[in-house]
């Protein structure tokens, strides 16, 4: 099998550029995603491949972004649409719960929306309390939507793929921080990654990681870290996809290690990892070797811009590791 | 700019047929309206919301477009407008009981939450204008399978615009002004038609705006705006159809405010003696548009008494089959509950 190494964000680039390609109803709106390319070059080279009625640059509207994207899909398109930063999203928060989430629901299946919905979350880049956040654990409360934070540029690829032909609307979170930080091969040959399943990131025997995103990343840094330094063998989960949650897998590792660390970027409380914790305790009680520890940022209402305090907010492979060592002591 | 002279006549073109069954559907409307207030103060059904004194201009739009093929975003008032495009008595008291088979959304939704996928009316929400943005997204959609040549523009199987309605009070939505920008700058193929009948629940229209029409402020989008009689059928027909040609032969989007009245309380939980005086509502009862729409086609030669009475007979007779039968209909399933959350993945 060939391959081709990649950023995360090169990645993304080339799945929309194939479903472009493979699908006329699909094409792309968002603030800048035209000639500019968006402000994270995600969109690179398509509006010249493209043109404009493919790749249609917004106005500056939220809101507008996400219900234009229903109504189109309602029409029978297959619309991707761009929030530049997850931080903005809130004004179509709406659109997403009220209206894209339950019109299958509500219209007793006949009127579905197959829309995907991009959005780079996260910190760590300097952007303050409004370029920095993690939005996931208000959307995985919706039912009727899916939910997909890939860490890999493989996975980022095929799951995108694979969002783009999904008949619901979807949710794409993207790690920004990653977008060039993390590399890795990506198959030359067309493939997609199925929207469900969690992915075993890293085997091992001695406690399980839950996470996902940018925090999948580091921990396996910081699981390589503590093999490296202390022989402590850590099973990487990578959720993947948050909505519909992958129980089993969840489970599976469980009941192999008995002892469960969640990392999250999000703040701690209601996080996605206390439902992750909850399915746990519920579920795996008899399998439980130790406390099921959540690992996230503090709670204060959002990051802060000055580097020391954006530090003590920002999770990182080294404070995993500690939490790592901490749990395996059980 | 408001244009509130409609040059061409276009309903001088409608057939006396058709005339005469926008007729029938104003009255069938109206009947099963009147229905409904009484099963509810009966205490057999839990909810209803009101399309008496809006009947014109939505019977209006209807016709004005392709009936069952052209995109229809409604709001909760439109009883009429959807009896014309073909949701019938039967499916509107379903909803009323929330029994079995009601077709918008299988009795989950509160009734007047109209949707019917093979006449191309789309589900909405209780959220005021969440579908204004929706329509015009659908309009885009419409644009754009013409651009890219997946449609052609003059086929008129397929749907070639699409029309939405809201009260003038959810004008005050951001979501309203989002979806008319949008129309406006990509010239869209749609038609935002407000029903303002004077009060958001009970708020007076002067305290929602400084503009004196709604239409007025079709000049901020880009788009034409029309303020037209909403009980008078015929205007509005003539209004409506000049923005369906409009969207059809792409001269872009049109907003239309019809002048109404809601001779009723906002909905089976409102009571308006709170909120505006007896004498006020019943001066506007005399503008009745069922009335004024009858006495047109009986000066026309269109109707006889004979007849008149023969429609609302029929009407009355089918109001009360789908009512019996809607009454003595199972109610859905404890398992449907669960059912259609997620569609199933299609084969690619």
């Amino acid at each position: 099998m060939s391959v081709r190494n990649m950023t995360l964000i090169q990645a993304i680039t080339e799945a929309m550029d194939e479903e472009l390609q493979r699908d006329s109803r699909v094409f792309i709106t968002g603030e800048d995603v035209g000639p500019r390319g968006g402000v994270f070059r995600a969109t690179l080279g398509l509006h010249e491949k493209y043109g404009s009625d493919r790749i249609v640059d917004s106005p500056l509207a939220e809101l507008s972004i996400v219900a234009i994207g229903i109504g189109a899909a309602v029409g029978g398109l297959r619309p991707i649409c761009e929030i530049q930063f997850s931080d903005f999203i809130w004004p179509a928060f709406n659109q997403i719960l009220s209206e894209a989430a339950r019109m299958y629901y509500r219209s007793n299946g006949t009127w579905n929306v197959p829309m995907v919905i991009r959005a780079p979350y996260g910190g760590g880049v300097s952007g303050g309390l409004y370029h920095s956040q993690s939005v996931e654990a208000f959307f995985a409360h919706i039912p009727g939507l899916k939910i997909v934070i890939p860490s890999t540029p493989q996975d980022a690829k095929g799951l995108l793929k694979s969002a783009v032909r999904d008949p619901n609307p979807v949710m794409f979170f993207e790690p920004k921080k990653g977008y060039r930080a993390i590399k890795g091969d990506v198959p030359d040959e067309e493939y997609t990654v199925p929207i469900g399943p969690a992915r075993i990131a890293r085997e091992g025997s001695d406690l399980s990681i839950y996470c996902y995103g940018m925090m999948a990343h580091y921990c396996m840094i910081a699981a390589e870290k503590v093999a490296r330094e202390d022989g402590i063998q850590a099973e990487v989960v990578d959720l993947r996809t948050l909505l519909p949650v992958d129980k089993a897998a969840i489970l599976k590792s469980f009941k192999k290690t008995g002892k469960a660390l969640i990392v999250y970027e999000d703040n701690l409380t209601m996080g996605y990892g206390s439902e992750v914790a909850s399915i746990l305790a519920d579920e795996g009680f008899q399998y439980m070797d130790g406390p099921i520890k959540r690992l996230a940022a503090p709670d204060v209402p959002g990051v802060a811009f000055s580097h020391p305090l954006q530090e003590e907010y920002m999770l990182n492979p080294d404070k995993i590791a500690a939490a790592i060592r901490d749990l395996v002591k059980y | 700019m408001t244009d509130s002279s409609v040059q061409e006549r276009s309903s001088a073109q409608l057939t006396p047929e058709t005339l005469v069954e926008m007729y029938r559907v104003m009255v069938l409307s109206r009947r099963l309206d009147e229905r409904a207030w009484v099963l509810h103060r009966q205490g057999k059904i839990a909810f209803h919301i009101s399309a008496i004194g809006h009947e014109a201009c939505q019977v209006a739009a209807a016709f004005a477009i392709q009936r069952g093929v052209d995109f229809v975003y409604p709001y909760y008032r439109d009883l009429t407008l959807c009896l014309a495009l073909g949701i019938t008595p039967l499916h509107f008291m379903l909803s009323l009981f929330g029994k079995e088979g009601e077709i918008s959304s299988n009795a989950r939704q509160m009734p007047s939450h109209f949707s019917h996928r093979a006449l191309n009316i789309v589900s909405g929400s209780s959220s005021v204008a969440t579908q204004v943005p929706h329509a015009a997204g659908t309009a885009f959609a419409i644009q754009y399978r013409h651009k890219i040549g997946l449609t052609r523009p003059d086929d008129a199987t397929q749907p070639r615009l699409a029309l939405t309605c809201l009260g003038e009070g959810s004008t005050s939505q951001g979501e309203w002004h989002e979806g008319m920008n949008w129309a406006g700058v990509h010239k869209l193929p749609f038609i935002c038609l407000v029903q303002n009948n004077r009060y958001a629940i009970s708020v007076p229209y002067e305290q929602q705006s400084a503009m004196p029409n709604v239409a007025d402020r079709a000049a901020g989008y880009g788009v034409k705006g029309i303020v037209v009689d909403g009980n008078d059928v015929l205007e509005s027909y003539d209004a409506l159809r000049l923005a369906a040609e409009r969207a059809y032969s792409g001269e872009g989007a049109t907003l239309i405010e019809a002048k109404t009245y809601r001779p009723v309380p906002h909905s089976s939980d409102d009571d308006d003696r709170s909120y505006r005086s007896r004498e006020e509502v019943e001066s506007w009862k005399k503008k009745d548009p069922i009335l004024r729409y009858q006495n047109t086609l009986l000066a026309r030669g269109l109707l006889t008494p004979e007849a008149i009475e023969d429609i609302n007979q029929r009407a009355v007779t089918e109001v009360d089959e789908a009512h019996r039968t809607a009454e003595n209909a199972p109610y859905p399933s404890i398992a449907s509950l669960y059912g259609s959350v997620y569609a199933p993945l299609e084969d690619d």
